[in-house]
């Protein structure tokens, strides 16, 4: 063994050189000072943010855009706690990243020293895994552990809590001779031979098969493999809202995705399946009602997954199997015969063509007809980040996903102020890509800061604001389940977005009406650099198809509806 | 006190590391679950500790908290035991009030539960006793008649019979 005469903080960037760090996303601070020093000798690029959160979401979109391991380096104390946020975020939807946080000197740990917060604890409940680092020879071991554990299995956050003592002193173990030490982790990849023939005795008979598609698809970068297997077995593939892109969506047998707002041909072939097969998806409460029971009754369940706590968790399915999608899907795809399905898959181009997606251009400029136009105007290629509310259901329906990795949305977490940053991090990892920030005006507002990230960095990055002036997705819900009785969602008093933009330095752009549309979004995507497009859509549009939270598919409502409605029983 | 029905006990084996049990109490308390009793201590190989979790709740539930638990990093493995193929043994210390017309009946119950007496004085004792979890109750239940000052209890500790790993 060689020893190194690096400091901690200098062996920590060799560490994050040699797992392949192109970028760190970071704000700086008193306990992070040394490795900001560090990280002057290194080729690694630092993006510094303007807010904690911002460089999660940003280290987020990279991770989603690309696979790789996100990065993230804030400061100890509140630097910390603005990065909580993010790392929800990244947890609820599996995504790699590791944060790097600094924190007060060991002496000073437990003392309410100065920008001191228990980061460990706090972060514990939204990470996959943390550690506080209390010896600098732990430091290679350590960041060699957090990429390995945040990028394995099934991927999530990994913090590292690193006091500014031990980035200080001489790490004397060599940054690459580091040796992992988790007895207690291992990675399913094969599903047990035993468990895959018994899922594939079920499929016989199967007239309705449905297969759902998650996230879990993309992750393990299994959508070639769900082709091959829908194509063999004859069924149509839905997918949820973050398996967007597991399956091409312009396909014949692509249904777009399912839930609260999901198409409604997708949510009937739920209601109408025979067999259901989850692969990489956790039948979260956006896609299955309160009454678990209700949900496809007479549907055989299947589910595949790598995290076996997945299992049982929502729904108890009559087979399941735990392994890699991508390796399971090879396995069962041998084991399964191809089923009789033309009668059904007639019925689904029935109910594609009844319950078409469309919107109507008059009364006012419609964020969808502005969705549908950029689709078409890209063909349908970019990287779409969205944020959260209305804008991001329509964006989901509208921009139709074919390519894995090109959607990219906080779905879990459903946390406002992420679209934008993580478009930017979507633009760093994949910089000759179109990337499109589909926005709401409420959620832009709650990290805008990161335009200045956007333009110092020169980034191509087309955000679109859809400004309806109200917290739109909530007053849906005012209007539709207390009597419109609007509290606390009127947005009026907006910034201008367009002198906004142009005050970072950044191109503004204004959509007032319909017929300006194609112009306008033409004009940005020609534009080389960040633009910013506010597009003042009509005020008080909803969300259709909609099924009332926690409520099954025969609840689904395709328009406004007449008569007034029962308050959600379901979650949120 | 809560209803003893349905107890379940969970055994884990976990890194022997700083957060380890803040991890596991976690997975308990974002559901509002009570954790009933909880024994740590180390392993026969110190890099890792044996912990024995007694909680009470819905089986599907808990089901999933162990599932939760064994996915943590630290965790080797995690998992209920049910029935007859593990010795279980708790030891509990009561204090108990003492006058010299009780004493002979304190001391009769005390042996018949093969409980020893660790601490003697004119107006109270100590006693220490070990057995399964529903011995040192039934022998608690006995002994309030006469005045139990204190009671502390290890809690549940588990082991499998055999040559299988716990
Ligand atoms: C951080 C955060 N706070 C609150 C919410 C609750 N919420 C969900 S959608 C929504 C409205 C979003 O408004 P806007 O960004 O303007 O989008 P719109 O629905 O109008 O398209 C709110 C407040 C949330 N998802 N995230
Ligand atoms: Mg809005």
């Amino acid at each position: 063994m060689t020893t190194s005469t690096k400091n901690g903080a200098q062996a920590l960037i060799q560490c994050l050189e040699n797992a392949g760090v192109e970028y760190i996303f970071g704000y700086p601070g008193g306990a992070v000072i040394p490795i900001f020093d560090a990280l002057l000798d290194s080729k690694i690029k630092l993006i510094l943010v303007r807010h904690e959160q911002g460089a999660v979401h940003m280290a987020d979109g990279y991770a989603r855009a690309t696979g790789k391991v996100g990065v993230v380096l804030v400061t100890s104390g509140p630097g910390a706690t603005n990065a909580i946020t993010g790392l929800l975020t990244a947890n609820m939807d599996s995504v790699p990243l590791v944060v790097i946080c600094g924190q007060v000197p060991t002496f000073g740990l437990g003392k309410d020293a100065f920008q001191e917060a228990d980061t460990f604890g706090i972060s514990a409940a939204t990470v996959k895994h943390n550690y506080l680092i209390k010896n600098s020879d732990d430091i290679p071991r350590i960041v060699k552990e957090s990429f390995y554990i945040a990028s394995t299995g099934r991927p999530g956050p990994v913090l590292i809590d690193l006091p500014k003592d031990i980035t200080s002193t001489i790490c004397t173990v060599n940054a690459n001779e580091a040796k992992m030490d988790l007895p207690g982790y291992s990675i399913p990849n094969e599903g047990s031979a035993k468990d895959i023939s018994k899922m594939a005795r079920l499929f016989r008979g199967s007239k309705r098969p449905l297969i759902l598609a998650g996230h879990g698809i993309i992750i393990s970068g299994a959508n070639e493999e769900l082709k091959n297997f829908a194509d063999k077995i004859g069924a149509p593939v839905a997918t949820t809202l973050l398996g967007k892109g597991a399956y091409p969506e312009s396909a014949e047998k692509a249904l777009g995705f399912v839930g609260m707002h999901g198409t409604a041909y997708a949510n009937k072939a739920v209601g109408r399946c025979d067999l259901i097969i989850s692969i990489g998806s956790r039948w979260d409460d956006r896609i299955t009602p309160a009454k678990i029971s209700e949900y496809c009754p007479d549907a055989i369940k299947l589910h595949i997954d790598i995290d076996p706590a997945e299992f049982n968790k929502v729904l108890v399915p009559d087979a399941s199997i735990c392994g890699d999608a991508k390796t399971v899907l090879r396995q069962l795809i041998g084991e399964v015969e191809p089923l009789e399905t033309s009668k059904w898959l007639e019925e689904i181009a029935g109910y594609k063509k009844k319950f078409n997606l469309n919107y109507k251009i008059h009364g006012g400029l419609k964020a969808q007809q502005v969705i549908d136009e950029i689709y078409k105007l890209t063909e349908g290629k970019a990287i779409v980040s969205v944020d959260v509310g209305q804008h991001q259901m329509w964006a989901a329906q509208f921009y139709k996903t074919d390519k894995p990795k090109n959607w990219i949305c906080s779905g879990g977490a459903g946390t406002m102020g992420f679209g934008m940053p993580a478009a930017i991090g979507a633009q760093f990892g994949r910089p000759d890509e179109t990337v499109v920030a589909i926005v709401g005006d409420g959620g832009f507002q709650m990290t805008l800061f990161e335009l200045a990230t956007a333009v110092i960095n020169k980034l191509n990055i087309k955000i679109i604001i859809l400004d309806n002036k109200y917290l739109g997705m909530v007053r849906q819900w005012q209007e539709l389940f207390f009597d419109n009785r609007t509290s606390g969602v009127d947005l009026e008093g907006n910034p201008d977005f367009v002198k906004l933009a142009e005050s970072y330095g950044m191109k503004g752009l204004r959509i007032k009406r319909a017929a300006d549309v194609n112009k306008i979004l033409k004009k940005a995507l020609d534009h080389q650099g960040p633009v910013l497009i506010h597009a003042e859509v009509v005020k008080e549009d909803n969300v259709f198809p909609m099924i009332p939270a926690g409520a099954t598919v025969d609840k689904m409502l395709l328009e406004a509806p007449k008569q007034k409605l029962e308050k959600p029983k379901g979650s949120t | 006190m809560s209803d003893k029905t349905n107890i379940h006990t969970i055994s884990l084996l976990v890194a022997n590391k700083p957060g380890v049990l803040m991890r596991i109490t976690l997975v308990f308390s974002r559901r509002g679950y009570n954790i009933e009793s909880l024994v740590v201590s180390p392993a026969l190989d110190g890099k890792f500790s044996r912990m024995t979790i007694t909680a009470q709740g819905n089986p599907a539930i808990l089901d999933q908290i162990i599932k939760q638990c064994a996915k943590l990093i630290d965790v080797i493995h995690a998992e209920e035991h049910i029935g007859n193929n593990s010795v279980e043994k708790e030891l509990a210390l009561i204090k108990i009030e003492t006058t010299s017309d009780k004493r002979t009946d304190i001391l009769q119950l005390i042996e018949h539960f093969k409980g020893q007496t660790v601490d003697f004085n004119d107006n109270d004792l100590i006693v220490q006793v070990t057995g399964t979890t529903e011995k040192l109750d039934a022998m608690i239940n006995m002994l309030k008649k006469y005045g139990i000052i204190e009671l502390v209890r290890t809690g549940k500790v588990l082991m499998l019979r055999g040559r299988e790993e716990t």
